[in-house]
This record gives C-alpha cells, sequence and structure tokens, in this order.
C-alpha cells in the first residue's frame, strides 16, 4: 500500500535534487529557474499529500495558488533573464558575480 | 510684551524657522542679485531676532533662585512618558546668552565671503542655532539627546560642503567621533529609563544608584562629553574639523559646541551620578591636567594658524573639567564652587575668544587663501587695525588680566591650589606655554618686516570685519573688567550643584 | 580723596585711550598734549597725595571701588590702598613718566607710530598706578600683567626690527615664568587665608605661618615660607633677578625712553615695591628672606660685572640696572625694606636721567649706540654732560648725591642685618653689595669716560652734526638732575628712621636694622661727613680711578687685559652664558617636546593607533569577511538552504 511515507519520501527526493541542481549547476541561469519550479512542485506534493491524508481540501486550494504564482513568477524570471541575455550577452551563472564583496 | 512662558520655545524654533524660509527663498550664486540680499538681509534680522529675544531673557532671568525657570512641559511621546520639557538655571542661561550673541556674528562675518550655496550655508547655521539652545534647555532626557543629535548635521554639512580640501576625511571623523560617545549616553539614559520609567532628568538625579551602575553611566557618559570637550586623548578630531571647516563652522565648533561637552558633565554626570564621577575624579583630573601641559606643547609647534588655535581650544577647555572635577580632592571650606564657577566663565570666555581668533584667522585667509604662518609676516605693515584687534586677543587667548581669558583660569587656578600643590602648578604652566604659543605666532604672523608681496597687498579690515571683531573685543573686555554680572547669573545655581553633588545617591 | 584717587588712574587712561583710537583725527601735537596733561594732572595729583601724606598727616585709605566678582564665599575686588607706601610710589612713577613723556616729544620727533607710543607710554602709567595702588592681589596682578603688557607692546614697538621683536617675546616669556609663580602664590594665599585683600591676609598672617604644607609627600613645608618664595618668583621675572634677568638686557631694543620708564624707573622696581608691599608675610618667613637676600646679592654683583663689558651705551645702563634691583633685593632680605623703597626712589632719578642722557646722545649721534664709536662730547653736549655726570655720580655713590645716602645706608642695613647669622648667606650679601661699588664705579665711568671724554672716534661726517639736543629732551633731563643730586639731603632721615612708612612696612623687632641704625643717625650732614671714613667711599672712588686710568690714561692695557684672561671675557662677554641657556636649552627643549608629543604622540599613537587603527582593523576585518561574498547566486542560495535547515534542526530537536 503506498502510504503518505512514499510521497513525502518523492517530494523529499525532488526538493533535494532541485537543491543539487541550484548549487551544483554553474553554467545556465534558465537551469537554475527550472529547479525553483522544482523545488515549489515538491512544496505541492507535500501539500496534496497531507490535504489527502488529513481529509482536508484546503491543501489543494493552496496547490492551486502556488501554481499560479509560480507561473507569474516564471514569467517574470525569464524577462528579467532576457533582458540580462541583451545586456550582458551571457546566462553564464559563474559571469553574474557583480555582487561579490 | 510679555512672552517668558515661551521664550525658550521662541528661542528654540524662531532660528530653526528662519533657517527653513532660507531655503526656501533658495541661492543665487550672484552675491548682488536682490534675491541673494533678501536671503542674507532675513539670515541677519532672524538671528539678530533671536538675540534680542534673549535680552530679554537676561532681563527676565532672576539670579536668586537655583530652580528652573521659563519651564515649559508638554507631553510629546504619552506611550513613553517623554515630554517637550524646557527650563533653564544659571548653567544654561550664559550659554544660551552666548550662542544667540555668536551667531549673527557669524552671519555677519560670512556674509559675502561665501560663494557656493550661500543660503544653504546660513540656513544650516541658523538651525544649528536653535538646536544648540534645544540642548541647553531640553531637561527631558529624550528632548535632549534628539537636540543633541540632531546638532551633528547641521555641523557635519557645514563641514563637509564648506569645508576645505580634506573635508571629507576631517568630517567623517568628527561624526564618527561624536556620534559613538553620544549612542553610549543614550544607552544611558534607557538604562535610567528602566529605572524611573521617565526621561526626566530630576527623575533621574533623584533615583539612588549603586556604586557599580554609577561607574559604569559616568563611563557612558565621559565618552560622550570628553570626545565633545574635547579631552585628552579624545581630541584628534578636533584640529582636523577646526582646519577644514568653513570661518564660521570653526567659531561656532570652537564658541559653542565645545561647550555642550562641560554642559553635559555638569547638567548630567555630576548630578545623576555624583559617586561615580567622586570615584572617577582623579581620572578626569589627570586628563585635564595632560590636556593643559600636553596640548600646551603640541600647541607650540603647529605651522597652520588654525590648527594652532584649536590645540589651544584643548588645552583651555582642560581648564573647564579640571574645574569642575575639584570638588572631592578639596577638604575643606570654600574652593570647590570657585573651581566650577571658573570652569564656567572658562566655558564663555573661551566662547569669545577662540571665536574671535578663528575670526581673526579667517580674515586673512579671505585675503591671502593661506593659513599656513609661514606664508605670513609684517601683517602690522598693511593692516594696523587687524594687528591691534589679533593682538589683543592672543592676549586674552593667553589669560591676561583685564581679558576674560584670566577670569576663569584665575579661579580654577586657585581652586586647585586648594585641592593639590601640584594641580595648581601643572595648571598653571599654562600661564607660560599659552603665551609661547599664542605670542610666537603674532611675532610670526603679524610682527616683522612684510614678508612677501602678497602680504604687502593686503587691504585692512573692512567695516563689516571691524564690526564683528569690534564687538566681540567689547565682549571680552567686558567680562575680563567686570565678570560680576555673569558670575552673579550662576553663583546660586553652582552653590545648590555643589550641595546636590555633595550627597551620596548610593 | 577718592575722587583724586580715581583722577590720577583713570586721567592716564582716558588719553591712552584717547591717543590711541583716535589718534589720526587728534594729530601728533594732539596726541602729545592731551597724554601730557592727563600724566600731568596725575603726577601733580600724586604729589598732593604725597604732601598730605608726608606732612598733612593723612591717614591711609583703603577703599574699594567696585565688586569684580564675588563667588563661592571669596570677594574679588578693585580698589586702593594709599597709605605713605603707595604716595611715594604714585610720586616716582607720575614724575618719571611726566619726564619721559616730554622727552619723548623730542626722542620720537620723526617716528610715524608717535601717537601710538603717547597711547602706549600713557597706559603703561595707568597700569602701573593700578599696581602700586591697589589694596588686594587681583588687582596687584592685573596691574602686574598689564605693566608686563605694555612692555611687551613697547620693547616691540618698532615691530619691524627682528631684535625688537625676539626681545619682547623674550622678556614677555621670562616675565610670565615669574608670573607662574607669583599666580601659585597668590593661589596660596587665597587657601591659607581665604581672602585677597591686603588688609585681611595681613591679619591672618600668623595663623598661615603657623600652618605646613606638604608639597612633596613626607616634607611638610612652612605654608608662609612656600608663599613667599612664590611671590618672590614673580618678584624675580619683573624685577629681573637672576636666573630671570635675562630679558632686560634684550629689551632695550625698545625706544629710549621706555628704557628710562619701564626699564630702569618703575616697571622693573614693581617686584621690589611687591616685596616691601609683602613685608607682613615676609617678616614671619626667615627662609624667605635668606632666598631672597642670596638671589639679590647674585644679581647685584654678577650682572655688575657684565656691565663692564658691553658696548651698547644702553646695555651698559640695563646691566647697571639689574645690579641695582639686586641691591634693592638684598634690601628687602635685610629686612630694610625703607632702604630698599628709599634706594628704588633715588634710583628712579637718576637711572632715568641716565638713560635719558643716553637717549639725549643717542638723537646727537643720529641713533648710534656704540661706546667704542663716541668720545669727546662733553664739549657739544653740555648739558647733557653735566646731568649725566651727575646721574653717574648718584649711581656710584658719591657722597651727598642722592644715591650716596640711599646705597650708603643700603650696605650699612646689610651689615647689621647679623640675625642671617654669620655664615654664608650673611657674607655672600656683605660682600656682594660691598664689592659691587666698585664694580658700579668701574663700568659706570668706564662708559662715562668713553662717551664724553677723550678721543672722538666717530666719523667725520657724524662729528660735523653733533649739536646739543633740544629743549624738549634736555629740560626732563635737568628736572631729573634736580632730584638725583639732592633729593637725598631732606628725605633720608624721615624716610628711613622716622618712621614714614608707618603701618604701611610691618618689621618684625628681631629684623629691625633700620631702628637699629636710626639710634645712631645724627642727620644727613653728619653722615656726609663721615662718608670718607667707609669702605664703600673708597671702594667707589677706587673704581671711578680704574676707570680713569684704563680707559683715559692708559687705553692699551683693557685690550691686554682682555687678550690675557680671554676666558674670562668671553664668560662675561657672552653672560655666563645663561642666553645660551635659555634659547639653546629650554625653548629649543620646549619645541622638541612639542614637536615629539604632536607627532608621536597625537599623529602616531592616538590617531594612528588608535583612531585610524580602529578604522584599518575594521577595514581589515571586512576585507576577511567579503571572501564570503562570493557574488555566485548558488553560494547565496546554499547558505541560505543551509541556515534554513539549521534553523529547522534547532526548532525540532532543540526546543
Amino acid at each position: 500500500m503506498i502510504g503518505l511515507q512514499h510521497y513525502l519520501t518523492i517530494s523529499a527526493m525532488l526538493f533535494v535534487l532541485s537543491i543539487a541542481g541550484i548549487v551544483i549547476n554553474r553554467r545556465n541561469l534558465i537551469l537554475l529557474l527550472m529547479c525553483i519550479e522544482l523545488m515549489l512542485l515538491a512544496v505541492n506534493f507535500n501539500f496534496i499529500a497531507f490535504s489527502r491524508h488529513l481529509g482536508d481540501d484546503t491543501g489543494q486550494v493552496f496547490v492551486f495558488f502556488i501554481l499560479t504564482v509560480a507561473a507569474a513568477e516564471a514569467a517574470i524570471g525569464l524577462a528579467i533573464l532576457v533582458v540580462l541575455f541583451r545586456n550582458r550577452r551571457s546566462i553564464n551563472v559563474q559571469e553574474l558575480n557583480t555582487m561579490k564583496g | 510684551m510679555d512672552f517668558s512662558q515661551n521664550i525658550l520655545s521662541i528661542l528654540i524654533w524662531l532660528p530653526i524657522a528662519g533657517g527653513l524660509l532660507l531655503l526656501a527663498i533658495g541661492d543665487d550664486n550672484d552675491v548682488q542679485s536682490s534675491r541673494s540680499m533678501t536671503m542674507r538681509i532675513v539670515a541677519l534680522g532672524m538671528s539678530a531676532l533671536t538675540f534680542i529675544v534673549s535680552i530679554a531673557l537676561y532681563k527676565w532671568f532672576d539670579n536668586g533662585t537655583s530652580a528652573m525657570q521659563f519651564v515649559e512641559r508638554v507631553s510629546w511621546i504619552p506611550a513613553l512618558d517623554v515630554y517637550y520639557y524646557l527650563g533653564i538655571d544659571g548653567i544654561s542661561a550664559p550659554l544660551i546668552l552666548l550662542t544667540t550673541f555668536i551667531t549673527p556674528l557669524v552671519v555677519i562675518a560670512g556674509w559675502d565671503s561665501i560663494k557656493v550655496r550661500p543660503a544653504q550655508y546660513f540656513a544650516a547655521f541658523l538651525i544649528l542655532e536653535g538646536l544648540m539652545i534645544g540642548v541647553f534647555a531640553a531637561l527631558d532626557g529624550l528632548l535632549f539627546y534628539v537636540f543633541w543629535e540632531a546638532m551633528l548635521v547641521p555641523m557635519f554639512l557645514i563641514i563637509g560642503v564648506w569645508g576645505g580640501a580634506r573635508r571629507i576625511y576631517a568630517t567623517l571623523k568628527f561624526f564618527l567621533y561624536t556620534f559613538l560617545g553620544s549612542v553610549l549616553m543614550l544607552v544611558a539614559f534607557i538604562y535610567l529609563y528602566g529605572l524611573t520609567g521617565s526621561f526626566d532628568l530630576f527623575e533621574f538625579m533623584n533615583v539612588p544608584l549603586g556604586m557599580t551602575a554609577q561607574r559604569l553611566i559616568f563611563i557612558a557618559f565621559l565618552l560622550a562629553f570628553a570626545v565633545k570637550v574635547p579631552m585628552w586623548p579624545v581630541h584628534t578630531w578636533l584640529p582636523d574639523a577646526h582646519v577644514e571647516a568653513p570661518t564660521g563652522g570653526s567659531v561656532i565648533l570652537a564658541a559653542i559646541m565645545l561647550k555642550m561637552g562641560g554642559y553635559g558633565f555638569v547638567r548630567l554626570s555630576l548630578p545623576i551620578v555624583p559617586d561615580g564621577s567622586a570615584y572617577f575624579a582623579g581620572l578626569i583630573i589627570a586628563l585635564s591636567l595632560i590636556a593643559i601641559v600636553y596640548i600646551g606643547f603640541v600647541a607650540l609647534m603647529q605651522k597652520d594658524m588654525k590648527k594652532l588655535i584649536a590645540y589651544s581650544s584643548i588645552a583651555h577647555m582642560g581648564f573647564v573639567t579640571l574645574g569642575f572635577f575639584l570638588l572631592w580632592s578639596i577638604s575643606s571650606g570654600t574652593g570647590a564652587g570657585l573651581g566650577a564657577t571658573g570652569g564656567m566663565v572658562q566655558m564663555v570666555s573661551h566662547g569669545l575668544i577662540s571665536g574671535a581668533m578663528f575670526l581673526c584667522v579667517g580674515v586673512l585667509y579671505d585675503r591671502m587663501h593661506s593659513r599656513q604662518i609661514a606664508d605670513y609676516g609684517g601683517v602690522a605693515n598693511t593692516m594696523p587695525k587687524f594687528a591691534a584687534f589679533m593682538v589683543l586677543f592672543s592676549m586674552a587667548n593667553a589669560g591676561l588680566p583685564g581679558t576674560s581669558g584670566f577670569v576663569g583660569e584665575f579661579m580654577v587656578i586657585i581652586a586647585s591650589f586648594k585641592a593639590n600643590f601640584w594641580y595648581a602648578f601643572l595648571a598653571a604652566t599654562t600661564l607660560v606655554l599659552g603665551a609661547a604659543y599664542t605670542l610666537w605666532m603674532v611675532k610670526r604672523v603679524i610682527y616683522g618686516e612684510v614678508a612677501n608681496d602678497k602680504v604687502a597687498d593686503l587691504e585692512d579690515l573692512n567695516q563689516r570685519e571691524f564690526f564683528v571683531l569690534a564687538v566681540l573685543a567689547f565682549a571680552v573686555l567686558l567680562i575680563g573688567l567686570w565678570p560680576a554680572p555673569l558670575v552673579d547669573m550662576m553663583n546660586v545655581t553652582i552653590e545648590h550643584l555643589m550641595q546636590q553633588i555633595g550627597q551620596s545617591k548610593l | 580723596m577718592y575722587n583724586y584717587y580715581l583722577a590720577i588712574v583713570l586721567a592716564p587712561l582716558a588719553a591712552a585711550i584717547v591717543a590711541g583710537l583716535f589718534g589720526s583725527t587728534i594729530g601728533r601735537a594732539g596726541a602729545h598734549w592731551i597724554t601730557i596733561v592727563a600724566v600731568g594732572v596725575s603726577c601733580a595729583l600724586s604729589l598732593l597725595v604725597l604732601n598730605n601724606m608726608f606732612w598733612g598727616g593723612y591717614e591711609s585709605e583703603n577703599i574699594s571701588v567696585y565688586t569684580w566678582a564675588v563667588t563661592d564665599g571669596l570677594r574679588m575686588e578693585v580698589g586702593f590702598l594709599v597709605d605713605r607706601l603707595t604716595a611715594l610710589m604714585m610720586a616716582v612713577v607720575t614724575f618719571v613718566s611726566l619726564m619721559v613723556h616730554v622727552y619723548t616729544i623730542g626722542y620720537m620727533h620723526d617716528d610715524p607710530g608717535y601717537q601710538r607710543f603717547f597711547s602706549y607710554i600713557s597706559l603703561f602709567t595707568f597700569s602701573m598706578l593700578m599696581l602700586v595702588m591697589s589694596n588686594n592681589f587681583l588687582q596687584l596682578f592685573f596691574g602686574w600683567e598689564a605693566v608686563g603688557l605694555m612692555s611687551y607692546l613697547l620693547i616691540g614697538f618698532w615691530f619691524k626690527r627682528e631684535s625688537a621683536i625676539f626681545a619682547n617675546l623674550k622678556a614677555f616669556l621670562v616675565n610670565r615664568v615669574g608670573d607662574f609663580g607669583f599666580i601659585l602664590g597668590i593661589a596660596g594665599v587665597v587657601m591659607f587665608t581665604g581672602s585677597l585683600d591686603y588688609a585681611e591676609v595681613f591679619a591672618s598672617a600668623d595663623s598661615v605661618a603657623a600652618q605646613n604644607i606638604e608639597v612633596f609627600s613626607g616634607s611638610p613645608w612652612n605654608a608662609m615660607t612656600l608663599v613667599c618664595i612664590l611671590l618672590f618668583i614673580g618678584a624675580m621675572g619683573k624685577s629681573a633677578q637672576a636666573p630671570l634677568h635675562v630679558w632686560l638686557p634684550d629689551s632695550m631694543a625698545g625706544p629710549t625712553p621706555i628704557s628710562a620708564l619701564i626699564h630702569a624707573a618703575t616697571m622693573v622696581t614693581a617686584g621690589i615695591f611687591m616685596v616691601a608691599r609683602m613685608s607682613p608675610l615676609f617678616e614671619l618667613s626667615e627662609t624667605a628672606l635668606a632666598v631672597v637676600i642670596v638671589i639679590g646679592a647674585i644679581t647685584a654683583f654678577f650682572t655688575g660685572l657684565l656691565g663692564i663689558v658691553q658696548n651698547d651705551i644702553k646695555r651698559v645702563i640695563a646691566y647697571s640696572t639689574l645690579s641695582q634691583l639686586g641691591y634693592m633685593t638684598v634690601a628687602l632680605g635685610a629686612s630694610a625694606y625703607g632702604a630698599a623703597i628709599f634706594h628704588l626712589m633715588t634710583h628712579a632719578f637718576f637711572k632715568a636721567l641716565l638713560f635719558l642722557a643716553a637717549g639725549s646722545v643717542i638723537i646727537a649721534l643720529h641713533h648710534e649706540q656704540d661706546i667704542r664709536k663716541m668720545g669727546g662730547l662733553r664739549k657739544y653736549m653740555p648739558i647733557t654732560y653735566w646731568t649725566a655726570l651727575i646721574g653717574s655720580l648718584a649711581l656710584i655713590g658719591f657722597p651727598g648725591s642722592s644715591g650716596f645716602f640711599s646705597k650708603d645706608l643700603l650696605i650699612e642695613a646689610v651689615r647689621e642685618s647679623h640675625w642671617h647669622g654669620q655664615g654664608a648667606v650673611y657674607w655672600i650679601a656683605y660682600l656682594s653689595v660691598l664689592l659691587g661699588v666698585f664694580v658700579t664705579a668701574l663700568y659706570s665711568f668706564r662708559m662715562f669716560f668713553l662717551v664724553f671724554h677723550g678721543e672722538e672716534r666717530m666719523d667725520a661726517e657724524t662729528r660735523s652734526h653733533v649739536h646739543e639736543t633740544s629743549a624738549v629732551v634736555t629740560v626732563p633731563l635737568i628736572l631729573l638732575a634736580i632730584p638725583s643730586a639732592a633729593i637725598g639731603w631732606f628725605t633720608v632721615q624721615d624716610v628711613l628712621f622716622d618712621n614714614y612708612f608707618g603701618d604701611s612696612i610691618v618689621v618684625n623687632s628681631a629684623h629691625d636694622v633700620l631702628g637699629h641704625m636710626g639710634e645712631a643717625f645724627h642727620g644727613s650732614m653728619a653722615l656726609f661727613l663721615h662718608s670718607v671714613q667707609t669702605p664703600v667711599f673708597w671702594l667707589a672712588a677706587a673704581g671711578a680711578f680704574t676707570a680713569w686710568f684704563l680707559y683715559l690714561k692708559r687705553p692699551d692695557i683693557p685690550a691686554t687685559i682682555k687678550d690675557r684672561v680671554s676666558g674670562l671675557y668671553n664668560l662675561l662677554d657672552r653672560k655666563y652664558y645663561m642666553d645660551d641657556l635659555y634659547i639653546k636649552g629650554f625653548a629649543a627643549g620646549g619645541r622638541s617636546i612639542g614637536n615629539m608629543l604632536w607627532h608621536v604622540g597625537d599623529e602616531v599613537v592616538i590617531d594612528g593607533l588608535i583612531v585610524n587603527g580602529t578604522a584599518n582593523t575594521i577595514g581589515k576585518l571586512a576585507g576577511v569577511m567579503r571572501q564570503i561574498q562570493t557574488g555566485y547566486l548558488y553560494t547565496y542560495a546554499f547558505a541560505m538552504i543551509i541556515g534554513l535547515t539549521m534553523l529547522l534542526s534547532w526548532l525540532i530537536w532543540f526546543r
């Protein structure tokens, strides 16, 4: 029987994968954005799992909110990325270190 | 017309309003334009009006009581029990008069020598004047602190905008030095607030405090005030600030802002933490004596006139702190009050003399654009009137009897002899050192053959400069020949203060 | 009399202010008229006061003019104490001042600073009167410093000359060293008596003498000794006693009238006056009196020797002044205050006379001051010659002259001051004043002969122009010559022996040498007739004869002596290396201390190490910290996540 912990395990794996993606990936900014989306999906996964487990639908409603916000965020992120590319001619993460102290 | 109920508020807010009005009028870099003239007249009018109001303050002031006069008390931040609480006694009144007296002179002195943003320059001075009066009049800890810190801003701008070449370094040094000290003062206030539930200074004075608390509070106050005075070894901001500041800035800085430190000691340190003050009195006396002797030697070797006067200010302010902290070294009889009175007189007198000295240097600087002693020589040949004033103020700076510079030093030396022979011995070295550094400068700048073509082309004082210096000379001589009006103003208050701090708060 | 006193003091002040501030309006004649009239009024009223005191039997008056300040139980007032001592000083000061004012018209005739000069000397007269008429220590100090200021301004009157502005700074600073002691002395007076008023202080003098003060822990000093020595340090500065005498010879860089007025007749005697005024205090401390007498003796003898090798006419007289001030100080130390003041008075006349005569010579020779370039002036300048002769005779104490009475009795008093014991102090004092007589005669007649007799050593151009100076110069000379010659005859008995000073000078009965001498005194004529039997007379005669022999008869001998004992000559010529000690030792030392404290103390330690050191440390710390700040998104994200994880773990497991 597939129980709550299996869902949570999957979610955790997705989450860790996305972190690894953020930290290890040093080339492409788009990949970074995708990893963030993946992180959100992991969270959504948790929401649904708990919603089902507790018999409360509120969690699923939240998932829709998060998806909407994530979509908006992705749009803005990509827009920034395009502007960035226009200015710098690159989306290489390792070249983006203006904030270096 | 009786406006004695609100006279302190008027004195504080009138110049500030004047400053805002000047900002509204705005700048015109053409000195001759009508807007430029209006702006100057408003600046002078506002500062003169403030002075006239302060004369009424002097008239209504009652020498016979040590209680606060002209008290105003309005709730300001009810949640924290903070009041807009003003009032003056014999300690603050002379300093307020000094402030209102010096500011119009600074405005006249800067009449057309400021070419860049003159309206903002005058506005800064007027706002500063109001804030300084606020410090002297505030009786609520938080209000005091607000005025105290706000005062830094105009001065920061005056040095930073209209200053000399290294103005940024100087102004930052000035700001950081003073700010570091005053933040600790705020901590002390908050601690006291925690004990009393109020920021009322009288509550602070009445609350019993343990020895450790007193020591810590004293250290916090000491850092705030020692920097302002400035005492050795936290004095190094002063020469830099003075050298870079424009003439008016130097005058206000030396004449009034340094007095904040001395005032803080009398108003806060001594009555709030008497036992802490007693504990640290030896330290303060030692630092004051070091300031007098050490700085006297340092001043001797200065090559820059403003730096020399700045150093001499430190030495003279040493007498102030020395006088205030003699109480515990004097075993019996009179003397403690004499020292404190001497310190107070010295503050007022130093305000006049150092202000005048900086104005004298300003007069030369306006013509030659140099403050280096080596660039001058034989100025008396081309500027006889100026030379007469410069020699007079130099003599006052050296503490000649008959000038105000003598009164405070004399009282403090007498009081310190009662405390300990060696205190008086070291303090009296200023007779030799003060004369040496001041008159050596006079010799090199004023006397001798005309040193170079630039000196040969100097023009003597114009009417405006003559007026400013003459007014100051009159004040210096008046206090020197007849200090009784000034001394009478503070006698009762100081007597009361001495009783107050003679009682332990443990 | 109160109004008279006020007028005496304020007339010169008012004149000085008018001449100083409105000099260009009233013109040269206006400036000298207004000041001369004012000082004349002052002088006339002072003589009236003296007359009242001397013959009118007026009581002394102690008047408060106004309250300067009162604080903490200490009254500081401005007031007058006019007693017999004061009256005498007032008369001397105003009379000499008046003479100098008149003389100045001639001396400063074509100086551009004419009005300024008159303003200064009038202001000086005011200051000096404030000093002598004071009834309290505060005003005494005011007058004390004010005459110092005027001396500073007048020495540096020709402010373009480097020598003048060097000398005035030096004079002021050396005086300030004295004042340093003086103000401590005043502070001591206030500490022990609680008052600044003479009358109150003197009334409680006995209780002061009964107290001790531990200046160095473990060695209690008598309070009175300490106070008196501190006060005397002030007198040493103002009255140029060794080792604070160095400023007086240099002060000759000022115009000659002020050398006569300030640096011979009045200001330099302020120290003598002050000690006499403080006699109720000094009498209570024999230690202090011993210090006074030794310092005076050293000054009297050793500065006199320096006069022999000087070649500047004014400097010779300046060293003579130092030596005579030493004499007065010795008299003070011997408790013969009356003798000191009497010598002060006669000295004021004859020394002012000598200076003005020297000034007359200087004018005639177009500001030549070197006596090696003078000579034979007798026939060109008869009035100057005869008045200078009177002055010189008075200086060496020629029988009958004013100097004879004062100096002879002064030396007698020192000889009688046995209570100093028969030890070193007594013999130093007595031998110094005795041998000083020979030295005095030697240097004064050396100068006199070199200037007025012998071969004419000036150049031909100058010689053709030499003539007697104008009446404004010679009239003061004559008017000063009269008291120099004659005043001793009819004042000596009154001033010294008939208790003229009354209460104004207090002498401990054990020290009362003058009273003791008075018993053996039979009038001035007897003293005059007795003079040839005293060693003083023969020493003076020997000195004058030696001068004649060495400088007129055999002028080659001095040069030989100079070569033979060049070590001694150099010692004298370099003024015992005192100037070198002060300039290279103290002044240069002070400057190096200043430099060291400034560059090392302020710049390196405080600013470098502490202030900017703090800033640098913060900067360095930040330099390390910023390495963490890589600028890469992934590091930030990772740090954030790690932080979040740690926070969560803490919440879960440790809460």
